[in-house]
């Protein structure tokens, strides 16, 4: 069974799309050389035309991707740091999602805006190591999380065939894990994936933290049995699955590598608990409020969201409804 | 491609003014909410770039949109329906003033956000050329976005990429009360120019001598000449914003007020004909508006249950904000 990486898998994502329909084309900064590891090749086997290297112009060549995609084609944008969306958040939020609505659907937007790295890469400190996926998910732009090879693929895959802009989300922490694959297909949006069953506590977790979720479940097994539940998207975000989910655990616990104030586990819980009666209250381990990360490695762990403060939400919640 | 026709010019700029005294009045009379901001004064700008313009052609205006969509062509009736937020309108009264859009003729949105259009224009022009289409753009913008990044950005990425964008900066002189003088650094012929880009700059109150350079400047964009740049001098007539009527803003002197509205684009361009020829078209523009009001306040509102569709073009729902 052929082992794949994330970063592979995104690299044969676009492959595969490029081939497929000549309408996607890629741009971005350094894509041509593949300088984030996840281009590597593309430019050569499709062109310079479809590969395309840009200034460092994001707010320019974001909107660009707007245009080109008013006019009918489908760009995919690969952003090299993830604090980047700050610049073009505008962009994105403001023209781009906003056209089809305002001009009445006139148009689409099928705008992928890629973010290979995104969240802590150690030691690279406060302007690039945010994780800013809730904020998408707040104004309403689709946003995705993939947790592993197969689903980074057919979410990415996904997202270029969309018709409204989407931003994927690959963790900088989920990027080298691999997986047996055998066959590679479009993931839908808006359904999320149960990654191992259990009967006391759901814990919803996002992008890589779902492998943190695992390794805790495995520790904790034979204490609490602990389902592990990947949203894979945000938004659109699969209530109906989480539903059913926590209506057979009765109990919730969100692990969220965003801040915690308005942040994506505060909305999770908020929906869950607005559908049924836990029997605890619900917890969630993210980074603390307005987090910024330092640059020490040991300061920039400390505001990441880790697998003893999981294991100890876990155990409250247990003791909380006994 | 280019129209040179004195008479339609003349409607053009005719047709803008009376569309935007009657908008002005409709918002008084509380039948257009929100107000709007007014062109008037600036008319041969917007008609004389689109005289240059061929079918295939897109563009992207601003906020004081109006004069830009009439100019290329859209129905006034439509217009003035999505201005009183009908289910009529170009953007079926989802889009209002500031954003009315007609995409059948190319005309890809005013954006509220001044700089906005630049990038745009330019990945729409370069995704149409990949498409085998002969299409320039024109991205209209006023003298305050000169000092939004994401314009110069834009210039950069056409100039760079050689795409036939025409920027034309339409310089009234304020951005919203802010004189020019106060607000922009060297020149803004002098930044395109820092780009390789051509710059002229016109006479915006002449409708013929706007389209006679935007003429020329498309010319040369479609023989493979890369972006170039018009910088109109005008005179915003009005105010910058409907509103200002109750708030009573005071920035512009009178005296400059009165000199800037002695040179006025629909009389200089109405005596260019005879008065016959100018007293026709003037009888058909008030017919056209007459019905275009009455077809805009006698279309129907949409529905508050339809508020959100067209949020999503790939047809996703969203969960409602009540209980």
């Amino acid at each position: 069974m052929p082992r794949l990486s994330y970063r592979r898998a995104l690299t044969r994502a676009l492959a595969d799309e490029l081939a497929r329909d000549e309408t996607v084309f890629l741009l971005g900064e350094d894509v041509q050389v593949g300088a984030s590891l996840v281009t590597t090749g593309l430019a050569k086997r499709f062109g310079t035309e479809r590969v395309r290297d840009t200034p460092l112009s994001e707010q320019a060549f974001t909107s660009f991707a707007t245009g080109a995609a008013l006019a009918g084609l489908r760009p995919v944008i690969e952003f090299q740091i993830p604090s980047l969306l700050f610049l073009v958040f505008e962009q994105i939020v403001n023209h781009a999602h906003k056209f089809p609505l305002m001009t009445g659907g006139q148009c689409s937007v099928p705008v992928t805006y890629l973010v290979p790295g995104s969240g802590s890469r150690t030691g690279w400190a406060g302007q690039h190591s945010d994780h800013p996926y809730s904020l998408f998910a707040h104004v309403g732009v689709v946003t995705v999380v993939p947790a592993t090879p197969a689903d980074a693929y057919g979410l990415l895959v996904t997202a270029i065939r969309h018709d409204d802009p989407v931003v994927v989300f690959a963790p900088a922490g989920a990027m080298d894990v691999r997986d047996d694959v055998v066959d590679l297909e479009p993931v839908p949006l808006g359904r999320g994936r149960v990654h191992r069953y259990g009967d006391d506590v759901t814990v919803v977790a996002i992008g890589h933290l779902v492998h943190d979720a695992l390794a805790v479940a495995e520790e904790l097994a034979g204490q609490v049995s602990v389902e592990v539940f990947d949203p894979r998207t945000l938004y659109p975000f699969d209530i109906d699955g989480l539903t059913e989910s926590v209506a057979r655990t009765g109990r919730l616990v969100v692990l969220d590598d965003g801040n915690r104030s308005c942040g994506i586990a505060a909305e999770i819980i908020a929906s869950v608990v607005e559908r049924i009666r836990l029997l605890a209250p619900p917890r969630r381990v993210t980074r603390p409020d307005g987090a910024v990360l330092p640059f020490a490695p040991a300061l920039d762990r400390a505001v990441q969201p880790s697998r003893e403060q999981l294991a100890t939400a876990i155990h409250l919640t247990m003791k909380d409804s006994s | 491609m280019t129209d040179a026709d004195p008479v339609r010019l003349y409607r053009t700029v005719r047709l803008i003014r009376r569309f935007e005294q009657r908008a002005v009045e409709l918002v008084h009379g509380g039948q257009i909410v929100g107000g709007i901001h007014p062109y008037l004064g600036q008319e041969g700008i917007a008609a004389g770039v689109c005289a240059a313009l061929g079918v295939d052609d897109v563009l992207a205006g601003t906020h004081r949109g109006h004069g830009h969509v009439l100019a290329r062509g859209a129905d006034p009736a439509r217009m003035l329906a999505e201005l009183c937020g009908r289910l009529t309108g170009l953007n079926s009264g989802r889009g209002g003033s500031m954003h009315a859009a007609d995409f059948s003729i190319g005309v890809l949105g005013a954006n509220a956000i001044v700089g906005a259009s630049g990038a745009i224009i330019t990945g729409a022009v370069w995704a149409r050329r990949r498409q085998g289409h002969d299409t320039v753009g024109v991205s209209f913008f006023g003298d305050g976005a000169v000092n939004e990044g994401m314009l110069l950005e834009a210039f950069n990425l056409a100039a760079l990429w050689r795409v036939p964008v025409l920027f034309v900066c339409e310089n009234n002189g304020y951005a919203t009360t802010m004189p020019v003088a106060g607000a922009v650094a060297g020149s803004i012929a002098g930044r395109a120019a820092a780009f390789g880009i051509r710059a002229v700059e016109v006479d915006g109150q002449d409708p013929e001598a706007v389209r006679d350079a935007s003429a020329a400047a498309v010319g040369r964009m479609r023989s493979g000449g890369g972006p170039e740049l018009i910088e109109a001098r005008t005179y915003r007539f009005d105010a910058h914003h409907t509103f200002e009527h109750a708030v009573r803003l005071d920035y512009r002197p009178p005296d400059e007020v009165s000199r800037g509205r002695a040179r006025d684009p629909v009389r200089i361009q109405g005596e260019r004909l005879p008065d016959a020829d100018r007293a026709a078209v003037d009888a058909e523009v008030e017919a056209t508006l007459d019905a275009a009001v009455r077809f805009a306040l006698e279309s129907p509102e949409p529905d508050p249950a339809d508020a959100l569709t067209y949020l999503y073009a790939s047809g996703l729902t969203v969960r409602t904000g009540g209980g």
